[in-house]
């Protein structure tokens, strides 16, 4: 019997895995795909201080280094947002592999093509396997602990806990990956617009020799992604022109932060656990911190040998206090701004300073972003909001 | 059948699986819905980025 069975392979996944591997517990980890971080959901972009959670990402991982990032308002004028500390454009098909690979030099098992398609409880309500089917084979295999760490795309999570994405708190996002695209290459482009995008907005992040990933998110609606990103391509014909290599859709947690992620010998954690930051939907740090910190608690939890429901939820305690506190305050901010019209969004980014956006995206400063807002009488309510 | 997919629109993304309050919908090769946990809500239909799938309520 294995300690741990980890179902995901994605970041929050092998994150888990690789730190409950290092801490001399054995775990297996599976994943349906076929090959591990393929086919990408993902715009691929993330901060270079994910490394103090990482490690260093190796140069193979990576398509594109970004100095910072350009804010375009409605009418076109932008904000160049330059970082001290940058990011990246990943490859996530190869950073994905990196990341199991590691998990499995740590002393983890990594299992892809790996199909999970139930839980098994035993008669005292806990949870201590897995059913699965690999290459034509079902299989059933035990644990002491079930992480499920399997993105929003799963009904494991529903099964077992209730939680789901509720429909009004994702983004329905779909992205081209383009060739012959003509943009700043170091930085990546965020264009606003309630028009164009409402309530998300469309990016470009470069990937180098003017390729890119070009995508647009936006709030559940009868019109679709696909049709505003026809129109933004339409607008802008130095992106339009380029021709399409890829095409990825899904739909991304903006809010909607589970209280709890645990049952009797089990846990929830990453975009499973609508992790992601709900002001730009970036999941992969996330999916990372929360992998890691569930691996601290069912650590613990295992050497005292309790894997109940209440010894496992310190990990809520750990995770609220550490992160969900503050992505709530994130989650503010996008439903503030989500109730600006183009004309605000431009004297907005008139109005702001490129340091500001940075510390908004984590949550912090707020009472900046409400000061602007409240010099226009009519968006004084709204403002409130963030107070 | 009250709830429909066209498999040549689908792009296999999951985003419809995220959002069904029942499990009734999985990703595996192609969507695999179930109607007996199926409410017909609707909100896979709402979700999906392109227009793959139809609920008609009664
Ligand atoms: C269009 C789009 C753009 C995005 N852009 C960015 C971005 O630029 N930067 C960023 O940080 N985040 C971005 N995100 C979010 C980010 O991709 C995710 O939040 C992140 O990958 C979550 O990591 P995870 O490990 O929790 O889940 P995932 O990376 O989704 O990994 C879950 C794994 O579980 C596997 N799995 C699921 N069900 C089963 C099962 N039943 N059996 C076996 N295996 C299973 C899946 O195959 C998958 O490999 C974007 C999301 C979308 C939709
Ligand atoms: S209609 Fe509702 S219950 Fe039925 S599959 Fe779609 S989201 Fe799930
Ligand atoms: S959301 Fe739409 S495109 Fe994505 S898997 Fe579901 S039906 Fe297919």
């Amino acid at each position: 019997m294995n300690d741990v069975i980890v179902i995901g392979a994605g970041p929050a996944g092998v994150s888990c895995a690789k730190r409950l591997a290092e801490n001399g517990f054995s775990v297996k980890v599976f994943d349906k795909r076929a090959e591990i971080g393929a086919p990408k959901r993902c715009g691929e972009g993330i901060s270079e201080s994910s490394q103090r959670l990482l490690g260093k990402i190796p140069d193979k991982c990576i398509a594109q280094k970004i100095r910072g990032a350009r804010l375009y308002a409605p009418d076109g004028r932008y904000l160049d947002a330059i970082l001290s500390e940058g990011g990246f454009v990943l490859e996530r098909k190869v950073f994905d592999k990196w990341l199991a690979e590691e998990a499995v030099k740590a002393g983890a098992t990594v299992q892809a093509n790996t199909f999970i398609s139930d839980l098994i409880r035993d008669s005292r309500g806990y949870f201590v396997g897995v059913k699965g089917e690999f290459l034509g084979n079902e299989f059933e295999e035990k644990a002491k602990v079930i992480v499920c760490a399997t993105g929003a795309e799963s009904p494991l999570r529903t099964k077992a806990l209730g939680v789901f994405s509720k429909v009004n708190l994702v983004d329905s996002c779909i992205q081209y990956e383009m060739a012959n695209v003509d943009v700043v290459p170091d930085l990546i482009h965020i264009y606003l617009s309630s028009v164009l995008a409402p309530r998300g907005y469309v990016w470009v992040f470069p990937k180098g020799e003017h390729r890119a990933n070009v995508g647009l998110g936006i709030i559940p609606q009868e019109k679709k992604p696909k049709a505003y990103m026809d129109e933004f391509l339409k607008l802008h014909p130095e992106i339009g022109k380029g021709s399409i290599l890829e095409v990825n859709a899904g739909c991304v947690p903006v809010g909607g932060m589970v209280e709890n992620m645990v049952a009797n010998g089990f846990v929830l954690c990453g975009e499973a656990a609508n992790h992601v930051n709900p002001i730009h939907g970036g999941g992969i740090k996330e999916a990372v911190i929360s992998g890691q910190m569930a691996a601290d608690v069912i650590t613990e939890c295992l050497k005292k040998n309790d894997v109940s429901k209440t010894a496992l939820s310190k990990f809520n305690e750990l995770w609220w206090k550490e992160r969900g506190n503050h992505l709530k305050k994130v989650e503010k901010l996008r439903e503030t701004l989500e109730k600006l019209s183009d004309s605000d969004l431009n004297d907005l980014v008139d109005a702001l300073k490129p340091e500001d956006i940075i510390d908004f995206t984590r949550g912090a400063k707020l009472s900046v972003l409400a000061k602007v807002l409240m010099r226009k009488p009519r968006l004084v309510s709204i403002a409130r909001h963030l107070l | 059948m009250a709830w429909s997919i066209n498999s040549k629109l689908c792009l296999r993304c999951g985003g419809c699986v995220s959002v069904c309050p029942t499990a009734a919908l999985e990703l595996r090769d192609n969507i695999v819905h179930d109607m007996a946990l199926c409410t017909l809500c609707g909100v896979c239909a709402k979700a999906c980025p392109v227009e793959a799938i139809k609920v008609i309520k009664q």
